[in-house]
């Protein structure tokens, strides 16, 4: 009987510390919710339920705008780092070994350096270019963050499939094209389309890359909230943050019905 | 690795794939442009001077790296460091306990507590960010907590220092701690715990000699995805660090948008890429000592 | 008591709401090498699960040298279990395999080198200590499972279907050589297995299993020539079963009558009287095929005809139709050239001694 009691206590233990994680991870988020029906401009204690936060969300022409600018944003960069990024994971299974590793290790490097050199080398680029800084060079910023991660996604989803499947192909009379478009690419939905999920998602919250490459005029979701934040606690943001959470867990449930279905 | 080769090598042969070989030359051209042409650009500049009205003078010289050996600026770098080197032992003691608890839970559970993580992986970083500057502030909920339970008589300072950067990062960067180290317990096949206990092992033995070895590939990965965005890390220490405790990255912006010493900005981003680049590599070493299996 | 190595009394295990292990009373001697047999669910996992003290028994109680093992860990009880997949340790070496539970007994450092390489040297693994497990093949991993468990010295070693993974060569030649090793350390082993080749050769004793229960306990020549139900008749080897009424009890031998067939004579079954309904058990090895219909008193002979005859190497096995509800297999050894041949359609008789029927009551 001790046995069983220690490991019960060790099992009590584990639930307890991850419960524990979820609470840290939950309770901010909860928090800011909640005080987004605080009929308080400034006050941390409850005063009252009101809706007049969100009343002024809706009315808020600005930050309309921004949202316009933002999934303007992602949508294109998302296209541009899709297209590019299946086509370089499916060109990087083609090319000589030595041609292979150089790439590989090319692709690494976007996605370990900071982001913030990312952003001030794009800035630096396009001022020295003189290219006014626009909606126009945030997207192509976003597109070369995206990249990388589309092409990193789609490979290793590629390298998972059984070569001799498009051999198969081949052999059933299929021309290469063919047998990439009927066998290869409906294998490779469900990469691509997390992939595109990701990188819609990496966009719309992208907030260095966009802060240096940004001009006047092209103020994004992040952007806004980020001059929200710097001018002051307000039940605005509050407000703001709830309807993002809550659009961000739509959007998990929406992949993960997807892959479902993928599966 | 040698395995997963092989079956891409004869690819190679075939000549209609080789053709194919083209698809790879857009995104090559779109990185080449705007990735990596843009850093060289940086390294170029960093040897440069700062023009009279910010700008840039092409005259070459070491000075930008000579400046940074500055106390005030050897102090951002440190606390840099430290900060990031300690969200990453927090993740880490606070995200292995979880990660091992959803490995061992029946499979259908275990999709549900990954959902649980991802959610505020998902959740925009500026509004995470956002809700611990809304909790810790003077005013906030914390301390109104703390002074109704009567633990203290004035609110704490916790807002813009370090300790409210050290929160930030750890809260913002903990599922890509947990996620990894999941991955690799989830792999794990129990009935070799289950031998070391069979083998006399304590439970400190089962963790330290069977499981935590193990998990090893995981937890360098974890280690690695909160160290370097810890490292460079910006909005974290904007916002909840204020002017006060600034980090690299801050530091950055500052030269560049605020100082407008392009040049100085250059050569302090460099050296942050490679104290992240050598990050890297040395934590990659430290996985593949004794990976002979 | 005192030889025993291991008393299993009365141990119950549910596994959620189904039985896993349904009243289980054992007792296994020290330095026996017993077997316990079963199809898959039987149950027999978790018996050596309770005994490795993986699990716990729900009602009843496990001893193992004299010591209940009632709340004592897996890493206090003396028993070392080779796992079914092995659980080799990827990270360490063969030698750090086989030296990982002298380690955490905190042997001596020239102890542990001395004893891992006397064990290395009884799985003739010597020279490749310094491998890692992946890189071994599955015989070799094998090998260092055992020498990992032996290497302790422990009163008991538990062994989970170990040749499971190995091709059938492989498997023939590690059970003669885990059966050697067994004697020569002479330590009790207990060894988990649902195949009835592996059980019988290697055993002193075994036992078969059931959905949890015990079906029977015996040395393998009790099991295969006296089993004491169908089941176990079944599992083990091949039978024909008829069924029929016991007729006239004369001495040593009776008769039973089965419909459509010829009175069948059987050895006197203790504890039956005339008239019990009872379950025939006829060996497919033990049966022969005539063309000869005559029979003595001790024997039996009934007539058929050939449905199918199947070549096996090592035997001929030929399906025989002798009534509507009865069609037989009868195993007949090969003996090559001059041995008559039996084809399909041709009438013959299956001839058998008396004393070679098991009779079950119904």
């Amino acid at each position: 009987m001790r046995k069983v009691q220690v490991m019960s206590d060790r099992r009590t233990w584990l639930l307890s510390a991850s419960l524990a994680n979820l609470v840290f991870l939950y309770l901010p988020i909860a928090v800011l919710m909640v005080f987004s029906f605080n009929d308080s401009r400034l006050s941390a204690r409850w005063e009252g339920f009101t809706l007049q936060w969100y009343r002024a969300l809706a009315t808020d022409d600005t930050l309309m705008a921004a949202v316009h600018n933002s999934l303007l944003v992602a949508g294109i960069s998302t296209v541009i780092a899709t297209l590019l990024g299946v086509g370089a994971a499916v060109g990087l299974e083609r090319i000589p070994p030595w041609g292979r590793r150089l790439v590989e290790g090319a692709v690494v490097l976007p996605l370990v350096v900071p982001e913030i050199m990312m952003g001030v080398a794009l800035m630096l680029f396009f001022v020295l270019a003189q290219v006014p800084l626009s909606l126009t060079t945030v997207t192509i910023g976003h597109a070369a963050l995206n990249l990388p991660v589309v092409a990193v996604i789609v490979r290793a989803r590629l390298r998972k499939l059984d070569p001799k499947l498009e051999e198969a192909a081949r052999d059933l009379g299929a021309t290469a094209w063919q047998a990439f478009r009927r066998v290869t690419l409906p294998l490779l939905w469900p990469a691509i389309l997390g992939a595109v999920l990701l990188s819609l998602t990496l966009s719309l919250d992208d907030f260095i890359v966009t802060f240096f490459t940004a001009g006047p005029g092209s103020t994004t979701l992040p952007l806004k909230v980020y001059s929200m934040v710097k001018t002051g606690v307000s039940p605005v943001i509050n407000a703001l943050s709830a309807v993002l959470v809550l659009i961000s867990m739509v959007l998990i449930a929406l992949s993960l019905a997807l892959q479902r279905k993928a599966d | 690795m040698s395995v997963t080769s092989i079956p891409t090598s004869h690819q190679v042969q075939n000549p209609a794939h080789r053709r194919s070989g083209w698809l790879l030359a857009p995104a090559a051209l779109w990185m080449g442009a705007f990735f990596f042409l843009p850093l060289l650009v940086v390294l170029a500049i960093s040897f440069a001077s700062r023009g009279t009205y910010g700008g840039v003078e092409w005259t070459f010289s070491l000075a930008n790296y000579l400046n940074l050996v500055d106390p005030l600026y050897l102090k951002i770098f440190l606390r840099s460091l430290v900060l990031a080197s300690l969200a990453t032992v927090f993740c880490l003691l606070l995200g292995f306990p979880l990660a091992y608890h959803m490995a061992r839970l029946p499979a259908r559970w275990q999709w549900a507590w990954i959902v649980l993580i991802m959610i505020p992986f998902w959740t925009n970083f500026l509004v995470r960010t956002y809700a611990w500057m809304f909790i810790l502030r003077t005013e906030g909920l914390m301390n109104q907590a703390l002074l109704s339970m009567g633990l203290i008589d004035t609110p704490i300072e916790i807002l813009y220092t370090e300790g409210a950067v050290l929160i930030g990062l750890v809260y913002g960067y903990l599922p890509f701690m947990v996620l990894p180290l999941y991955a690799a317990l989830a792999r794990l096949d129990y009935s070799v715990v289950e031998a070391a206990w069979d083998l006399y092992a304590t439970a400190w033995a089962r963790f330290w000699r069977v499981i935590l070895p193990l998990a090893k590939p995981g937890v360098i990965a974890g280690c690695l995805l909160v160290f370097i965005p810890s490292l460079g890390a910006f909005i974290t220490p904007d916002i909840l660090g204020g002017g006060k405790t600034m980090m690299v990255g801050n530091l950055i912006q500052h030269e560049y948008l605020v100082v407008r010493d392009w040049p100085f900005g250059s050569a302090i981003s460099f050296v942050l890429m490679g104290a992240v680049l050598l990050s890297a590599v040395l934590y990659l070493k430290m996985g593949r000592d004794g990976a002979e299996w | 008591m005192a030889d025993n190595s291991v008393q299993i009394r009365e141990v119950v295990k549910f596994h959620g709401a189904t039985l896993a292990v349904d009243r289980l009373s054992l007792e296994i001697r020290r330095g026996e090498f017993f077997s316990i047999l079963g199809p898959s669910g039987a149950g027999k996992t978790t018996v050596l699960r309770l005994l490795a003290g993986f699990e716990h028994p729900d009602r009843g109680d496990i001893w193992i040298e004299g010591q209940s093992m009632q709340g004592v860990p897996p890493n206090l009880r003396p028993v070392n279990l080779v796992f079914q997949s092995y659980a080799l340790f990827p990270h360490l070496t063969v030698f750090g395999n086989i030296a990982f539970g002298l380690e955490m007994q905190r042997v001596f450092k020239a102890e542990i080198a001395a004893r891992v390489q006397s064990a290395l040297e009884m799985v003739k693994l010597t020279g490749k200590e310094r491998r890692y497990p992946p890189h071994l093949s599955g015989g070799e991993q094998q090998r260092v499972a055992l020498a990992r468990a032996l290497v302790n010295r422990p009163a008991v070693v538990l062994l989970d279907e170990p040749l499971g993974a190995l091709d059938q060569q492989l498997r023939q030649e590690m059970q003669v050589e885990l059966k050697t090793i067994q004697e020569q350390v002479g330590i009790t082993f207990i060894y988990v297995t649902h195949h009835q080749e592996e059980a019988l050769t290697m055993s002193d004793r075994l036992a078969v299993m059931d959905h949890g229960r015990l079906l029977q306990v015996g040395s393998p020549q009790d099991i295969y020539e006296a089993p004491a139900s169908v089941f176990v008749a079944d599992f083990i080897g091949v039978s024909n079963r008829l069924t029929g009424t016991i007729d006239r009890l004369d001495g040593a031998a009776c008769t039973v009558t089965v419909p459509d067939l010829p009175p069948v004579r059987v050895r006197t079954p203790p504890h039956l009287r005339a008239g019990s309904q009872v379950t025939l058990l006829l060996r497919a090895e033990r049966l022969e095929l005539s063309q000869d219909g005559s029979r003595s008193e001790r024997e039996n002979a009934a007539p058929g005809r050939v449905l199918k005859s199947l070549y096996n190497g090592g035997d001929m096995e030929y399906r025989v139709r002798l009534t509507e509800r009865h069609t037989w297999r009868v195993r007949v050894p090969n003996r090559g050239a001059g041995q008559k041949r039996f084809l399909p359609g041709e009438a013959v008789f299956v001839r058998w001694l008396a004393d070679e029927g098991v009779v079950l009551p119904e």
